[in-house]
């Protein structure tokens, strides 16, 4: 290989600037998943908190193309409950407190939905 | 070890086989699963196709009219707009402006000057679905012409192809011309850059219950299955002389008006 030395100290440098980041949050504290306001007075969600957690996304996309495209508006939970598909009806219904529960997550993950440009949070919040 | 190339195509077609089988199959079984998930609401009202028919000659003073548009403003929580950029799911106008084609010499006085209530006429054949590239506004099963506005990109396209001026456009942020303290939590506003209608309030009939400006009409709006016979519709529809907005377009309106 010809230029050995500084091929070699090219990618040393490379490599060092590449993984930078990860030396640079190397002292400081891991991601620690936000402390969310949950309902008072519900015990459990539609489903499990870890599908929720993952899914609701997914979730509500479906619901919306179901209820408003195929008119149905009743979704049956795997446990066998029914619910009534309206995310200001029925969600916000129990998450009172968007800004401890919908809002605190989705800072802390950088992500913007703009579910409520159009759809009106619940007073609770206000 | 060696491999021959014919030994290297059997083992690889045979991996592609397995995993795109899986895959097929899983891909069934997903949807055969959110089929049952979803159902329609128990007390909800079902229709083979919608239809309203409204009595034009009940409808005398301003506040007949005043009471529907309130109704159906406020459950839908329709921003009032005082310019041109206004927002009209249920509006009023003259007879000359309503049915441009069918008017004639030496009308009655009481035609000319009668006002008429107007609103999306959720048609057969529909030029707003038509044209909409991105399916926001789209027709159901039962006739009603609705929007997703999660998918309206705002282009209009559907208020150049309605022929009856049923579309408006939000030019600004409508929540500016509404009152957020009396709004119908129960119901979405729109965001700038929609286009936005009647929608025959598939909510409310969702729930059982009869379009706000029906209930509101109180006798003088009919609404019901237009393909059931027994319905109050057809029954209005047969003992009444009526007409539809522009029938030459070909759009089949689903709003009939007894003159």
């Amino acid at each position: 290989m010809y230029n050995t030395k500084y091929v070699l100290l090219g990618l040393i440098v490379f490599l060092g600037l590449f993984t930078s980041p990860f030396w640079a949050n190397l002292g400081s504290a891991s991601y620690e998943r936000p402390k969310l306001a949950l309902p008072a007075d519900q015990k459990e969600c539609i489903e499990s908190a870890e599908y929720m957690r993952a899914e609701h996304m997914q979730l509500l996309n479906v619901w919306r193309d179901e209820a408003l495209r195929e008119g149905k508006r009743s979704y049956v939970a795997s446990n066998g409950k029914v619910w009534t598909i309206s995310l200001q009806n029925t969600c916000m219904k129990c998450h009172t407190n968007k800004a401890e529960f919908c809002d605190k997550c989705h800072n802390s993950n950088s992500v913007n939905p703009y579910c409520w440009d159009c759809h009106v949070e619940p007073k609770g919040n206000q | 070890m060696k491999r021959s190339r014919r030994q290297f195509l059997k083992v690889a077609s045979l991996s592609v086989l397995g995993l795109s089988t899986q895959l097929a199959t899983g891909g069934i079984v997903n949807a055969a699963e959110t089929g049952e998930q979803y159902q329609a609401t128990e007390n909800g009202l079902h229709a083979g196709r919608w239809a309203m028919v409204i009595d034009t000659r009940a409808f005398e003073t301003p506040e007949d009219f005043a009471a529907c548009i309130n109704a159906c403003h406020k459950a839908h929580n329709v921003p009032h707009i005082p310019n041109k950029q206004e927002v009209k799911w249920l509006w009023t106008d003259k007879y000359e402006h309503v049915f441009p084609e069918q008017e004639n010499n030496h009308m009655s006085e009481a035609l000319e000057k009668r006002d008429f209530l107007l609103l999306c006429n959720h048609c057969e054949n529909p030029p707003c679905v038509r044209v909409c590239p991105t399916k926001a506004t789209y027709k159901r099963a039962d006739g009603i012409v609705a929007m997703d506005y999660h998918r309206c990109i705002g282009c209009r396209f559907c208020m150049a192809g309605c022929p009856y001026g049923a579309r408006s456009f939000n030019f600004g942020n409508p929540r500016d011309y509404i009152d957020m303290a009396e709004i119908n939590p129960e119901f979405p506003t729109r965001m700038r850059g929609v286009v936005e209608k009647c929608n025959f309030c598939v909510e409310r009939l969702a729930k059982g219950l009869m379009p706000a400006c029906v209930e509101a009409a109180e006798g003088k709006i009919f609404f019901g299955d237009l393909t059931d016979p027994e319905s109050e519709v057809r029954k209005v529809l047969a003992e009444n002389f009526t007409i539809r907005r522009k029938p030459a377009v070909g759009t089949q309106p689903g709003v009939y008006y007894i003159i």
